[in-house]
């Protein structure tokens, strides 16, 4: 039992990896702050395209959507962190990192957003466009409101993994928090810093984990 | 039942579109040859009708005569495959039509109410005054209230859809469109989505509308008021206009054995 | 060379393909075989942990969410370095594919008894009271009634994220598993040649693609079924 304390909750050395843990906070929120809008704004994209009534767009769309929901995340990003040098392009950590994951997160949030989409009923454009409002005006003030309401818990559960996801960045050595909690652990040679970074994680996670389970419930009585 | 009478008009003539006022006799609205197949099935073969400004015009027929398709050609909302549709004297088929700028003088009242269920019923109106019309947040306001009033929901404006009896939806919508002071209104079925006790309600409305001078094409089964407020009835069978006339005639002296047929059914049903 | 001649000569090396491929199929059947074992234990886990809590014995329940919660809170990667370097320490010697399987085994328990559970919760009332009513017992109604129901209801979002997390066993690469990454990107770095990583894409494309499409299916026939 000591010995388990010793190795995981060792509150010296974690005092001591603080430091080093916080900065890798802060590059993980950085990552984030990234990742998540242009996931969304890729998201939104696929799913308009994906629902087009051109099936000339429609179809590459969702075969895109297909391919990027098969190849896992970190296959991707060292796919574009290793791979793509050869060619003579050489992305930074960050950029191969925001890169891979605008691939995989727009094929995510695309699902949920065309979910969303397909969930209005067609009388709502009819309304709309009866009254003179354009496509673009119909999309944005009439459908999205509501399709983005339907299943924000969906878009929230979704930006939860995609805050998870980003601890593959150590893979490549970008310093964020598990990169951080990692470097620490190989130099005490103690997992003390890693529990550190699982505890941080849960601070920044579990409230809304909690939350969509609330959630979820209320809407199933 | 005389259509040639002069009502005050209390809409204002819409000086926005920039049209010329009709021509005395000139229709609101003239749907000429129209023809519509969905696939294989013709479902509007060759269909020609006008309203008249400040007429009522009812169309009746059996689910699946086209009388739905028809109305719903009139705003493109399906598109025609051939045919011509004049509002006020002015083409609206064909490639070059604005049709976003002709569909706000077309209003239109669906079955199923349409209503944005993330907005209140003042924002329901004012949306297209503000984004089409590019009303201001009072000026919008204002004419939102002033619709609301008039189907008899001033004090509604804050609840939302979700809040409302599908009677006051249904007034919200009809209040969506005559906010946008439309040259024409298309119902389509109305009230069909209503429980029968909701219904006078809305059918109160549109008596008032007419009152006022509104032009109106409508389709519904709600015989007893078409009989009742209808300028002429319009009777379709499988994709054509197989007889029209005043309800008086049509109601009591029908010519074609389909609607003969229809009317006999009808009025066991009631 | 022409810019396509290099394209290929990087990304889709004919010699380089010829020599790496069957050690990409190695890492294949190591992919294949894990999922295979995280699908299972995973999906089992979830149901059994969901009919304990539908008994409503608050200890218990509660520890279940904790666990449930934890393991969806948590990034994996995070999990798999805490137990295989900190096991080892306390005595516990798990081999790499061990971690990864036990890790993403749980990870899968938790969201499968998550997804469950909201089926179990979102099933019929009536259908409950028409089983007790027939006399059927608490636990016979949970198997026999409830249950058929509300695997069938939460099918499509399980499958989804049985992928998920099955293609999270390229996370292995990280401790060492000699799945199909780990494969290409050793098979990358002694050729000096992108093409191992390539092969490696369309592996997992080849395996996951049938089951990303198996999920769209799936989806569309729940949501008319729905309507």
């Amino acid at each position: 039992m000591d010995q388990l304390i010793q190795q995981f909750f060792n509150i010296d050395i974690m005092m001591r990896a603080w430091p080093t843990i916080m900065r890798g906070l802060g590059v993980t929120l950085l990552i984030c702050c990234a990742v998540i809008p242009l996931g969304l704004a890729g998201g939104l994209i696929a799913a308009l395209a994906s629902t087009a009534r051109s099936r000339w767009l429609r179809w590459p769309a969702v075969a895109l959507v297909d391919l990027f929901r098969a190849i896992p995340p970190l296959v991707l990003l060292i796919f574009v962190y290793a791979g793509l040098p050869f060619t003579g392009i050489q992305l930074s950590p960050f950029v191969a990192v925001t890169v891979a994951f605008l691939l995989n997160n727009s094929a995510y949030y695309g699902e949920v957003f065309r979910a969303g989409l397909i969930s209005i009923g067609k009388g709502q454009a009819e309304a709309a466009r009866s009254t003179g409002l354009t496509q673009r005006q119909t999309l944005v003030h009439v459908i999205l409101p509501q399709a983005i309401r339907n299943v924000l818990p969906d878009l929230i559960s979704n930006t939860v993994e995609v805050v998870k996801l980003t601890s593959l960045a150590s893979v490549v050595s970008l310093g964020e928090l598990l990169h951080a909690a990692d470097l620490a652990r190989s130099v005490t040679y103690n997992a003390s810093p890693l529990t550190l970074a699982a505890g941080v994680y849960l601070v920044l996670i579990w409230p809304v984990v909690r939350l969509l389970s609330r959630y979820q419930r209320r809407i199933s009585v | 039942m005389s259509k040639t009478t002069i009502r005050p008009a209390v809409n204002k003539p819409d000086q926005q579109n920039g049209a010329t006022a009709p021509a005395k006799g000139r229709p609101t609205l003239e749907v000429i040859g129209l023809k519509k197949s969905f696939g294989t099935v013709e479902v509007l073969k060759n269909v020609s009708l006008s309203v008249a400004k400040s007429e009522m015009v009812f169309v009746l027929g059996r689910s699946g005569s086209g009388k739905s398709t028809m109305l719903r050609c009139c705003n493109r909302l399906e598109e025609p495959d051939s045919g011509d549709i004049l509002l006020e004297g002015e083409q609206i088929t064909g490639r070059g039509v604005n049709l976003d700028k002709v569909r706000r003088r077309i209003g239109m009242v669906f079955q199923s109410f349409n209503l944005y269920p993330h907005l209140d019923a003042r924002r329901n109106v004012t949306l297209a005054l503000r984004k089409v019309l590019k009303q201001s947040r009072d000026e919008a306001d204002t004419r939102a209230a002033a619709a609301l009033a008039r189907v008899g929901l001033a004090d509604k404006a804050g609840n939302y859809p979700s809040q409302l009896s599908g009677g006051q939806q249904q007034r919200v919508a009809i209040a969506r469109a005559i906010a946008l002071e439309p040259a024409v209104m298309l119902f389509d079925e109305p009230t069909s989505a209503l429980d029968p006790e909701l219904v006078g309600d809305v059918l109160g409305v549109m008596r008032e509308l007419k009152q006022d001078g509104m032009t109106m094409l409508v389709v519904s089964h709600e015989m007893a008021f078409a009989r009742e407020a209808a300028d002429r009835v319009v009777f379709m069978a499988d994709g054509h206009i197989v007889e029209q006339g005043p309800p008086e005639d049509i109601f009591t002296n029908p010519q074609h054995d389909s609607t003969r047929a229809f009317l006999s059914r009808y009025s066991y049903g009631q | 060379m022409s810019n396509l001649d290099r394209f290929i000569e990087t990304f889709l090396n004919g010699a380089v393909l010829a020599k790496y491929t069957p050690s990409i199929l190695q890492g294949v059947w190591v992919t294949v075989e894990l999922s295979i074992l995280i699908v299972i234990s995973g999906t089992l886990l979830g149901t059994l942990l969901a009919c304990i809590r539908a008994y409503r014995l608050r200890l218990i329940s509660f520890l279940i969410v904790i666990y449930a919660d934890i393991f969806r809170a948590l990034p994996p990667l995070v999990l798999i370095l805490l137990a295989y370097f900190g096991l080892p320490n306390i005595g516990l010697s798990l081999s790499s594919f061990t971690v990864l399987f036990v890790i993403l085994g749980l990870t899968l328990g938790a969201f499968a008894e998550e997804i469950i559970w909201a089926g179990i919760t979102s099933t019929d009332k009536g259908q409950w009271e028409a089983a007790r009513s027939t006399g059927l017992g608490f636990t016979r109604t949970l198997i026999h009634v409830v249950l058929p129901q509300a695997v069938r209801m939460v099918i499509p979002p399980l499958t989804n994220r049985a992928i998920a997390i099955t293609k999270m066993t390229a996370l292995g690469t990280v401790i060492g598993v000699p799945d199909i990454l780990n494969q290409a990107t050793t098979a990358q770095s002694f050729s000096g040649n992108a093409s191992p990583l390539t092969l490696a894409a369309m592996a997992y494309v080849l395996l996951f693609l049938p089951f990303v499409i198996l999920s769209r299916w799936l989806e569309s026939r729940f949501s008319w079924k729905k309507n």
